[in-house]
């Protein structure tokens, strides 16, 4: 403690040691963990919450979206107990190659299997499972299942007798591919691709296509409604980080307010002005604008979409626009005047890039807000105006395909992880200005 | 060119409509001067300097810059350079950068860039800190690049708003010697704006000493020192005795005034009103002379209070009823010895006397 003159800190091999001779680095080391520890400490029940609530849900999500083993194993709601199926036909599908003509053994097999689903009752489980990509598989197997026990060998012949389509090479390839634990079917459904019945990927028919084009307008819709929104927010974020502060704080909570009304009724405000016989177009109608005839159709589409969103996310694009804004200090732009520049030059070359942070961050925030968007586009998209994740809602409320829903999800979050990735190369996180 | 390259006739400014922030601005430049305003916080120095920058619009009266009248000139067409008080370098570009702005916004080739960058960097020693970012400098650093910038495109006036004021003693004294340097040097005219009395004075071909917008006197810094115009500036630069008086005769340049406790001395009539009226005499510290018993001036002072300086001893009297009255005797081998409490005798010459107007 006592000499701190450099000449006699005591050094070994050129590494620099405390005065009773420890290492300098380990001492250090030692002074930060006790408070590393403590900042630990404090975090920890937050920590908790989100591995409880947010990081153990998603992983659970995209487990499922590459797995679904209902047509491997069925789960009794009651026990609990976990019972092995199909036994017979994966074990025929694993000696023999994808593509193989089935033979008596396998139809034996698939008999066998469908007597034991409807032993346990798993038919409609895993009928469903095979649904998804072969649709109609479920009754088939409801229906199999059912008349299974009264069969007679050649096996073949007699579950054809029952349903020609047990031939399909469609369904056996679908049947094949269900019986791994893991499988990249819902990742190729959600973008509109099949096996074929060799297993070759392949397009979809064209009338079944729908998730590529449903990403693609939300791509779209999402990267209108965040330039519509930088565009509207820029200005007023400009005006809110320049007036006098009794002015801005006014103009700040109109900018707030809607934060205050339920997201429900903004959107169904919406409605009210917008519709066919809504406020618009009534004023539109009385001023002579428009006939009663040629009303427009401002709402239950993309129109009605991209308005309500811009709307809402407008204020995810203001804020940090402000936040970046108001420290600004006024002389840049009076030092590049006075040095020669218009007013135009001294907004494009000094204060534009000073706001890129926030517009940067206001940008990334509001297309993400907008891609992952749900209840404004379910109430007042009508069918053209239905983002992805209408679709992901629909599969997990509706026709309960929770794996085409997760692996929808997942191709959203991969393209947002991507994003925040490119945003991190191109303005670095570190800039990043939220509010 | 005559004294006319930059004029403010008859200028007013208000902000709010109610109260005038400028006066009655009357001033005029010739070509090359360096001309300090100095004042106290809220006189209205920035106003001014913004009028003329093109910032502010003047509510009345006229700017003329180079013969031509400027009230409607936007700024980038004035020509003028700014060094700004916190140096606004735009933080988003590098040193260099930054320099060229100008010269890009008018449309210089690179070339022709690139070496009037290079001249100005090398007239602040600046060379090695092109490819910097203004958040990698110092504040005196800053301070040089703000100049450079404010010179590169060659302007004829270089306006700046208390351009040192966030450096320390050292670095503003050196800074100051530059500034002035750059000034012989190129040969331009400078609007600088201070409320340092020191750094005015030292700078400066002529000081315009602002109050309460209005410009209180504008004279060269040995004028404004020895001979103020009015209490304000007596009081504003400088160590000042004041003595409050009533005029009671006079005769030429001399007055004869009573002072608040009876006496009677004489003055030298500056700025002060017809026999009868109030006035304040104004003596500078160091023309008063201690142990002289003779002339008209002579009177007693108690000793209150002495100050070891090294240089000057510092000494504060009892005079004509002032307790504050401050006497300063250089450190000389036969100074007069004093001690708190005595009683000395004190004097000065009429002509250091100056009866100004009264607060
Ligand atoms: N934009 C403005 N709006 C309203 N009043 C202002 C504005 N700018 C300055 N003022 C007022 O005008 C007066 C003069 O201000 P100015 O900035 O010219 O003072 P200054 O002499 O530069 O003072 P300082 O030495 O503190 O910089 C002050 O009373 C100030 O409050
Ligand atoms: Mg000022």
């Amino acid at each position: 403690m006592a000499d701190t003159t450099s000449s006699d800190i005591p050094t070994d091999s050129g590494t620099l040691q405390t005065a009773d001779g420890r290492p300098l680095k380990a001492a250090l080391a030692t002074a930060q963990r006790s408070a590393r520890n403590r900042a630990f400490y404090l975090v920890l029940p937050l920590l908790l919450f989100v591995v409880v609530t947010f990081i153990f849900p998603i992983g659970q999500m995209l487990m499922r979206s590459v797995s679904d083993p209902r047509f491997i194993e069925h789960v009794d709601l009651g026990t609990g107990e976990v019972t092995p199926i199909m036994v017979g036909l994966r074990t025929w599908f694993d000696e023999n190659p994808a593509g193989t003509e089935p033979d008596e053994a396998a139809y034996a097999a698939l008999v066998a299997d469908l007597v034991h689903l409807r032993e346990i009752r798993a038919q409609g489980n895993a009928g469903t499972r095979i649904n998804y990509v072969y649709p109609g598989a479920r009754s088939m197997f409801t229906g199999g299942a059912r008349r299974a026990g009264r069969l007679e060998p050649p096996f073949k012949d007699a579950i054809l007798d029952m349903d020609e389509d047990w031939a399909d090479p469609a369904l056996w390839q679908t049947m094949r591919s269900s019986s791994g634990r893991y499988t990249a079917d819902f990742y190729l459904a959600a973008i509109d691709r099949e096996r074929d019945a060799q297993g070759n990927i392949q397009k979809v028919d064209e009338e079944r296509a729908i998730y590529l084009l449903l990403f693609e307008r939300t791509l779209i819709l999402s990267v209108v409604i965040t330039l519509l929104t930088l565009i509207l927010g820029f200005p007023v974020a400009f005006l809110l980080a320049t007036l006098p502060l009794r002015y801005s704080n006014v103009l700040m909570i109109l900018v707030l307010l809607p934060f205050w009304t339920s997201l429900l009724v903004r959107t169904t405000s919406w409605i009210v002005l917008l519709q066919t016989q809504g406020v618009v177009n009534d004023i539109a109608v009385s001023v002579g604008l428009i006939t009663d005839e040629s009303r427009l159709q401002m709402i239950y589409n993309q129109t009605g979409t991209v308005i309500a969103m811009t709307h809402i996310l407008l204020p995810f694009m203001i804020l940090p626009l402000y936040s970046v804004m108001r420290p600004i200090n006024p002389s840049y732009v009076r030092a590049a005047r006075s040095l020669g520049a218009t007013s135009w030059t001294a907004f494009r070359r000094i204060y534009l890039p000073l706001t890129i942070p926030g517009i940067a961050a206001g940008s990334l925030l509001v297309f993400i807000l907008a891609v992952g968007y749900y209840i404004t586009p379910a109430l007042v998209g009508g069918s053209r105006g239905q983002l992805i994740s209408n679709l992901i809602a629909f599969h997990m409320q509706n026709s309960l395909n929770w794996s085409l829903a997760a692996a929808l999800a997942g191709l959203l979050l991969g393209g947002i992880l991507i994003l925040y990735w490119l945003y991190d190369r191109l303005v670095g996180i570190d800039n990043l200005k939220l509010g | 060119m005559s004294g006319e390259f930059v004029v403010f006739d008859r200028v007013q400014k208000s902000y709010d409509g109610e109260t005038l922030v400028v006066k009655d601005l009357n001033l005029a430049m010739p070509k090359g001067e360096f001309l300090t305003m100095l004042g106290p916080s809220g006189s209205g120095k920035t106003t001014c300097l913004m009028m003329l920058a093109g910032f502010e619009t003047a509510t009345h009266g006229e700017i003329r810059l180079d013969g031509r009248e400027i009230n409607n000139i936007p700024p980038h067409k004035r020509g003028i350079g700014m060094v700004f008080q916190n140096y606004a370098l735009f933080p988003h570009l590098t040193v260099s950068e930054n320099l060229a702005f100008p010269l890009e916004v008018r449309g210089l080739g690179k070339s022709d860039r690139e070496a009037k960058v290079k001249r100005a960097l090398e007239m602040v020693q600046m060379s090695e800190f092109g490819v910097r970012r203004p958040a990698q400098l110092s504040g005196g650093q800053q301070q040089r690049i703000a100049l450079a910038r404010a010179l590169v495109f060659d302007p004829d006036l270089v306006l700046m708003d208390e351009p040192l004021g966030a450096l320390d003693k050292q670095l503003r004294e050196h800074m100051q010697y530059e500034i002035k340097h750059l000034h012989e040097n190129l040969g331009i005219t400078v609007v600088y704006v201070t409320h340092d009395q020191s750094e005015a004075l030292t700078m400066s071909d002529r000081v315009a000493v602002f109050n309460d917008g209005v410009i209180q006197q504008l004279a060269p810094p040995d004028t404004l020192y020895e001979a103020p115009d009015n209490s304000f500036v007596a009081q504003f630069i400088g160590e000042n005795n004041k003595l409050p008086a009533k005029v009671v005769s006079k005769e030429g340049d001399t007055v004869q005034v009573t002072l608040q406790d009876g006496k009677t001395c004489q003055a030298l009539s500056v700025n002060c009103g017809a026999v009868g009226s109030d006035t304040m005499i104004s003596i500078r510290p160091e023309r008063v002379t201690l142990g002289a018993s003779s002339g008209a001036n002579a009177t007693d002072g108690e000793v209150n209070e002495i100050i070891y300086l090294g240089d000057h001893i510092r000494c504060r009297l009892s005079v004509h009823g002032n307790d504050e009255f401050i006497v300063k005797i250089p450190n000389s081998a036969d100074h007069p010895q004093l001690k708190v409490g005595e009683t000395t005798q004190i004097t000065w010459h009429t002509a250091d006397a100056r009866a100004l107007d009264p607060i």
